[in-house]
């Protein structure tokens, strides 16, 4: 089908680029790797875990690999917002392509690039102790829902990239939105510590139930503190997938309608 | 056929007051960048859209390539309605914005086989377009590196190759040559020269007096988001006026010099400061040869002698008002 053809080709030209600038590829797998080996040893020591016989390192892993995808919508709007500061989205609106290919071909070109970091990234975390423990086919199963949490956080991305249209301003907004998001989370330390009311925030914040669903997958037990009992503490697989789909249905239909109408002055 | 046909386009800005100047506290502002803006561009042939900056040629090229919809007005291209079937008329046209719009990362064969598969070429066929377009071009040299180490005008001809891909019933280039040094503007002009050849109707902007001039059958004179002015550049300086006689001498000779025109042609004009002489004439080369003989005869010798058509420089001037590059942002 055209609309898949089209998809494709954006796609693979985002691919194209990563090996006609291959230190795009290295310093986005360097940045993640410097994150897990920063909290490995530098936090790692004073964070207690909570649980007897688990170290930090196990907690920490999931925590990074889900901040580091949720950051792919950095990438996404960053790199849409080039594209309409160089005219290159006016080109293709004026060409015969289908009307979704230029945002959904971004988004899975985003995607893919997240499999060789989440690669990477799992490597690194291995040489420095991590260890899920639960069976293969739930650790496949947990990169696949990190990837994608990764492609449905990028359609954020698509608008905010889509709307500002300046490559600068595009990486403070995300900055701005994502930052907070991963850090009022159980990403890095349990919420237990939090204030009451920011560990209702956190729990509900989908970076939490995502970093909880993959832990859960990678074979951990989460632990709670005043929130133990609601909906995503009980079912964080279930609770992030509602979360990714919501993201999808919001937010690809806004991304397809704000390119349609989209000019680059 | 007319190719093109815009009818009574009218499109408005709103700045945002947050582009207003500092400490300015200005209300949001409308921009009337086209203002009832009527032109048609017969199959085949090439209009230049002349007009200074902010004129309003990009927005006309916005609307006419569905980029931007109008707020009121109709245009077709191709006889297809822009604003009701854009998808129809985007498989009939070419764009080459005011700005190279290529990925800059890529080289210049990834860029144009990436255009050629988004026209749903197969990989064969448009990998064999990207190179044929490359050597029209004379690109073939650089095919392999990335656009980024492109001079200006290498760049402005890769844009204009992949809006070439497919070849277009209609061709929109907006300022193909603004930014480009004299050597780059030669060639864009070959290269445009030789697209016109080849049966392309073609629709270009440009600030240029000397282009219009050069590539245009007909031009259309734009100004504030309307045309003040079409014909062909011989009937656009026929309104302002037929040629002059002019004779540049040493200051003791106007006296005679004024003798010696007045004969030729009655309403003469003196300029003291530039030492000049002139006087419209209707008879071409007949008046130049009698005022040289007549000179010769008064053995005066001029610094300068010769018949002048008025410029579209001139022409722009008398029709706007004011000169054609200086306009303020
Ligand atoms: N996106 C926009 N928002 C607000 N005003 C705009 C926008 N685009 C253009 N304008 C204004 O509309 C007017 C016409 O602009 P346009 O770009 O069509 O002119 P132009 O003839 O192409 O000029 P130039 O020769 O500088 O390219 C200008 O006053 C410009 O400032
Ligand atoms: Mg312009």
């Amino acid at each position: 089908m055209n609309a898949i053809n089209d998809s494709l080709v954006i796609m693979k030209r985002q691919l194209l680029q990563l090996i006609r600038i291959p230190e795009v590829l290295i310093f986005s797998t360097i940045q993640p790797v410097m994150f897990v080996l920063l909290f490995r040893y530098v936090f790692g020591g004073s964070i207690s875990t909570g649980i007897p016989g688990v170290d930090y390192v196990q907690l920490l892993m999931p925590g990074i690999f889900v901040q580091t995808v949720a950051f792919t919508l950095a990438g996404t709007a960053v790199g849409l917002a080039q594209d309409m500061e160089k005219g290159l989205i006016d080109r293709f609106r004026s060409m015969p392509i289908s009307r979704s290919a230029v945002v959904v071909g971004r988004a899975l070109g985003d995607g893919a690039l997240n499999v060789v970091v989440l690669l990477v990234m799992g490597l690194a975390g291995f040489v420095v102790g991590w260890r899920p423990s639960s069976s293969i086919f739930s650790i496949v199963g947990g990169f696949a829902f990190l990837l994608l949490f990764g492609f449905s956080m990028s359609w954020i991305g698509v608008l905010i990239g889509l709307s500002v249209r300046e490559a600068r301003v595009a990486n403070s907004a995300v900055f701005l939105t994502v930052f907070p998001l991963t850090f009022l989370s159980n990403a890095f330390a349990p919420t237990t510590g939090m204030p009451k009311a920011l560990q209702y925030f956190a729990e509900w914040n989908p970076v939490s139930t995502m970093v909880a669903a993959c832990r859960e997958l990678f074979g951990l037990t989460n632990i709670f503190g005043v929130t133990a009992d609601s909906l995503p503490a009980q079912q964080p697989i279930l609770m992030s997938f509602l979360y990714m789909i919501a993201l999808m249905v919001i937010f690809i239909p806004l991304s397809v309608r704000k390119y349609k109408s989209s000019t680059s002055r | 056929m007319k190719s093109v046909i815009a009818r009574d386009l009218v499109k408005v800005y709103k700045v945002s007051s947050r582009t207003r100047s500092k400490g300015e506290k200005s209300a949001p502002k409308e921009v009337r960048a086209l203002d009832g803006l009527s032109l048609d561009v017969e199959e085949g042939t090439v209009l230049s859209v002349l007009g200074p900056n902010g004129a309003g040629k990009t927005t006309l090229v916005r609307v006419l390539t569905t980029l931007l919809t109008p707020d009121s007005g109709e245009a077709s291209v191709a006889g297809v309605d822009v604003i009701k079937h854009p998808d129809e008329v985007r498989k009939v046209i070419g764009l080459s914005g005011q700005y190279a719009a290529v990925d800059e990362t890529l080289t210049g064969w990834d860029n144009l086989v990436m255009f050629a598969r988004l026209y749903r070429m197969s990989s064969a066929a448009a990998s064999a377009r990207a190179n044929e377009l490359l050597e029209q071009f004379s690109l073939s040299d650089a095919a392999r590196r990335p656009i980024k180490t492109y001079s200006g005008g290498m760049r402005r001809r890769l844009d204009l190759a992949a809006s070439l891909i497919v070849k277009p019933k209609v061709l929109f280039l907006d300022e193909p040559t603004t930014g480009l040094d004299p050597r780059g503007r030669q060639e864009m002009w070959g290269v445009i020269n030789s697209l016109v050849d080849s049966g392309v109707t073609l629709l270009l902007t440009t600030q240029y007096l000397e282009e219009a001039d050069q590539l245009a059958d007909e031009i259309a004179v734009v100004d504030h988001g309307k045309v003040i002015a079409r014909g062909t550049s011989d009937q656009l300086k026929r309104e302002v006026g037929g040629e002059r006689l002019e004779i540049v001498v040493e200051h003791q000779h106007i006296p005679a010099v004024r003798e010696i025109v007045a004969r030729i042609s009655p309403n003469v004009v003196i300029d003291e400061d530039l030492r000049r002489i002139s006087a419209p004439v209707s008879t071409g080369t007949k008046a130049l040869m009698e005022a040289v003989k007549a000179l010769d005869d008064a053995g005066i010798h001029p610094l300068d002698l010769g018949l002048k058509r008025p410029s579209l420089d001139d022409v722009f001037l008398s029709l706007t008002g004011h000169v054609a590059e200086s306009e303020e942002k």
